[in-house]
């Protein structure tokens, strides 16, 4: 892109302009004595052509919607169509959570976003006895197709897209949702939306998981086969890199991991008999929006094109799509200090606007609310309030990744690229994600990487506005939501009238016949479809699926 | 061992909430204080948290909870504590916890409550100012 005479002549006058600087230290020195990002990458005092020697445009730019997709995965980006404003929310009951879904969809939002409770999201009904003070609590309780069809009461699924956050039982309420889909007369090639389906992340960083990695990944295989034929505009997997960050990693090792996940399922798919090309365009990801606003900029910018160059030199792909980062974005949990809440909105509208820089598809923003506990609506309003803002009133939309070319965002973008790179080779040597994450690896260097964070904060090196630096005295927040904890007997209540009124003798032969097959190597999907038809619930589902194939045991890292 | 003897604390993970990277934070920190720590893992019962803690005679229990199943879990494990005889056992808890919650979990016998953006420094003052010695 440059000329290399005069790169070099350039990088020696930049030399030169540095030790002038530095001269002046003596009597104004800088307010640091090295300065890093967030992650502790080394942040420079300037950067110029001269911190991109052998850049290459074309190759390592191109243009958006072209290989190697830096540049974004459309030609049009936001002049097109805006990023999709998906709120993640759920809670309680089915009922209540369809109210807080068609107010949603009510104020502009356009797509749901369903949050699952934790005996949901482990496969337990509201009645087993691990689920006594959870049930309701994260997000919504789902026991049966019946809970599903009250939670999308009134919502054409024809018509709205629905990301839903489940993982180990994915299977079964993505049957659950063409359940209810058959019941409106929509067949289920008209169905859009998510599953996060992401079990390799459970186990490193969430900690949702049922089954051992690998009838795991067999399930998950069985959901893309079956979706590849019945459900074909559906995002089978959201490769997740949030957790891994929300677990305290950094910017590099949250690209790292998540794309180690990534090749994971490829690999797994592949040897399932599926064509790289089959699955490549289905998979998405989804990635945290953090503190460090360029830093994350580039990140999104590093992590499309290396995964681009992974499906291409690693696995061959052809088809355009599957070279394609498609990502949702949420803004990072993490950061939001209880203290002075109200600055979290500042904070969530920091974020978003480097996920939008960045090029995400579809975005949620964190309620100011949320380290004290569920959101208000006042609060999520507020949310997705800032999203609209930037869409409609910053003008960042108006041309595609505006911030490329920049000195710093291109060094950046390679630092991250290099380093992810250096460690999905070492996540190979170790057998792959699964292998590092039964080895402990990726769990180990995760946890090292919060602790240093947190020790950054508690010696001051690291300034969180109101919580080590510029401190109130503040009331004690009200109104906070609550989960009424009557919740579960009503859930409780309704599962035990379900078992009493529906075909009980359907039910057993639906499940049977499911573990026959859990032993044996056909597609799980179809009958658990069944299963869920005639409303077997799904701890019976999840039941005599561990039945086959036991429960995933953590392994200590501490 | 000469001199006095390590504070040990079980660090424990009650119910289904996957959410670790406190505890674990807790753990490393606890241990650079130089204390003993033993982590119980995630999904564990009151009843498992109460019989990991006597058979590792630990002086202190530390439990996270993002979920807000604190409500149930807290008092469960403290009933637990007391049907056990572990009265002299400090046990302390963290995570996602309103404050108007606080004062039924003190009544309970949890004897502090660490919300988010508290100071492993502090938690370590505390128990070592509390701790059986």
């Amino acid at each position: 892109m440059y000329d290399p005479t005069k790169i070099a002549a350039l990088r020696e006058r930049q030399e030169k302009w540095n030790q002038k600087a530095e001269a002046k230290l003596a009597k104004a020195p800088e307010r640091k004595k090295g300065f890093t990002t967030i992650s502790g990458i080394p942040v420079a005092r300037l950067y110029t052509p001269g911190d991109l020697p052998g850049s290459d445009y074309e190759a390592d730019l191109g243009f958006p919607g072209e290989y190697p997709y830096t540049r974004g995965v459309q030609p049009t980006m936001y002049r097109g169509r805006f990023w999709t404003m998906r709120q993640y929310a759920g809670f309680a009951t089915a009922e209540e959570s369809n109210r807080r879904y068609k107010y949603l969809l009510d104020q502009g939002q356009t797509g749901l976003s369903v949050a699952f409770d934790l005996p949901t999201q482990i496969g337990y009904d509201s009645d087993h006895p691990l689920s006594q003070g959870e049930v309701g609590k994260v997000g919504v309780a789902i026991d049966s197709l019946a809970d599903m069809e009250t939670l999308f009461d009134g919502i054409p699924l024809d018509k709205v897209s629905t990301s839903m956050t489940i993982n180990a039982p994915a299977a079964v309420l993505l049957a659950m949702y063409i359940g209810v889909a058959e019941k409106q007369g929509v067949p289920s090639e008209a169905l859009n939306g998510t599953i996060q389906n992401d079990i390799l992340k459970e186990y490193s960083s969430r900690g949702t998981y049922i089954f051992p990695p690998q009838p795991s990944l067999r399930i998950i295989t069985n959901i893309f086969e079956f979706c590849s034929r019945h459900v074909p505009k559906w995002n089978t997997i959201s490769i997740s890199g949030y957790h891994i960050r929300e677990a305290g990693s950094t910017a590099v090792q949250e690209v790292a991991f998540t794309l180690a996940n990534g090749i994971a399922y490829v690999e797994a798919a592949q040897k399932a008999g599926l064509g790289v090309d089959v699955i490549g365009p289905r998979l998405s990801f989804f990635f945290n929006a953090h503190l460090d606003f360029l830093e994350e900029v580039a990140k999104y910018r590093a992590a499309r094109r290396l995964w681009a160059r992974i499906m291409k030199e690693r696995f061959g792909a052809q088809d355009p799509r599957s070279l394609m980062v498609r990502f949702h974005t949420q803004t990072a949990g993490c950061s939001l200090t209880a203290q002075q809440p109200k600055n979290n909105i500042v904070r969530v509208a920091f974020q978003a606007l480097s996920a939008v820089l960045g090029g995400t598809q579809s975005l949620h923003t964190n309620s100011m609310d949320e380290a004290l506990a569920l959101p208000s609506q006042e609060a999520v309003q507020i949310a997705l309030r800032t999203q609209q803002l930037i869409a409609y009133e910053t003008g960042v939309t108006e041309t595609v990744d505006p911030l490329a070319g920049s000195y710093y965002i291109e060094h950046l973008t390679n630092t991250i690229e290099a380093q992810a790179a250096e460690y999905i080779r070492k996540i190979d040597e170790l057998g792959g994600a699964a292998a590092a994450i039964e080895k402990g690896f990726i769990q180990r260097e995760i946890q090292e990487s919060a602790y240093r964070y947190q020790k950054a904060v508690e010696e001051g090196e690291r300034v969180v506005v109101g919580l080590n630096k510029f401190q109130v005295q503040e009331p004690k927040p009200t109104g906070l939501l609550r989960v009424d904890p009557v919740v579960r007997e009503q859930q409780m209540r309704q599962l035990a009238e379900l078992k009493g009124r529906r075909d009980n003798g359907a039910v057993a032969a639906s499940l049977s016949a499911l573990g026959q097959a859990a032993r044996g190597e056909e597609n799980l999907l179809p009958l658990i479809l069944q299963a869920v038809r005639v409303y077997a619930t799904l701890g019976e589902i999840c039941d005599t699926l561990r039945d086959v194939f036991g429960e995933y045991t953590a392994v200590s890292t501490l | 061992m000469a001199g006095k003897k390590k504070i040990r604390v079980l660090a424990a993970k009650p119910g289904l909430d996957g959410h670790d990277r406190g505890v674990k934070v807790i753990c490393y920190a606890l241990r650079d204080a130089g204390m003993e720590v033993v982590y119980t893992g995630l999904r564990q019962t009151p009843e498992q948290i109460v019989t990991t803690a006597m058979q590792e005679d630990v002086d202190v229990i530390a439990m996270s909870v993002l979920s807000g199943a604190h409500d149930y879990l807290f008092p469960r494990v403290m009933e637990l504590v007391r049907e056990r005889g572990l009265n002299d056992v400090l046990v302390i808890g963290g995570g996602i916890i309103p404050d108007e919650d606080i004062p039924a979990l003190k009544t309970a016998g949890i004897a502090e409550i660490f919300g988010p953006g508290t100071y492993t420094a502090e938690i370590i003052r505390y128990i070592q100012e509390r701790a059986r010695k």
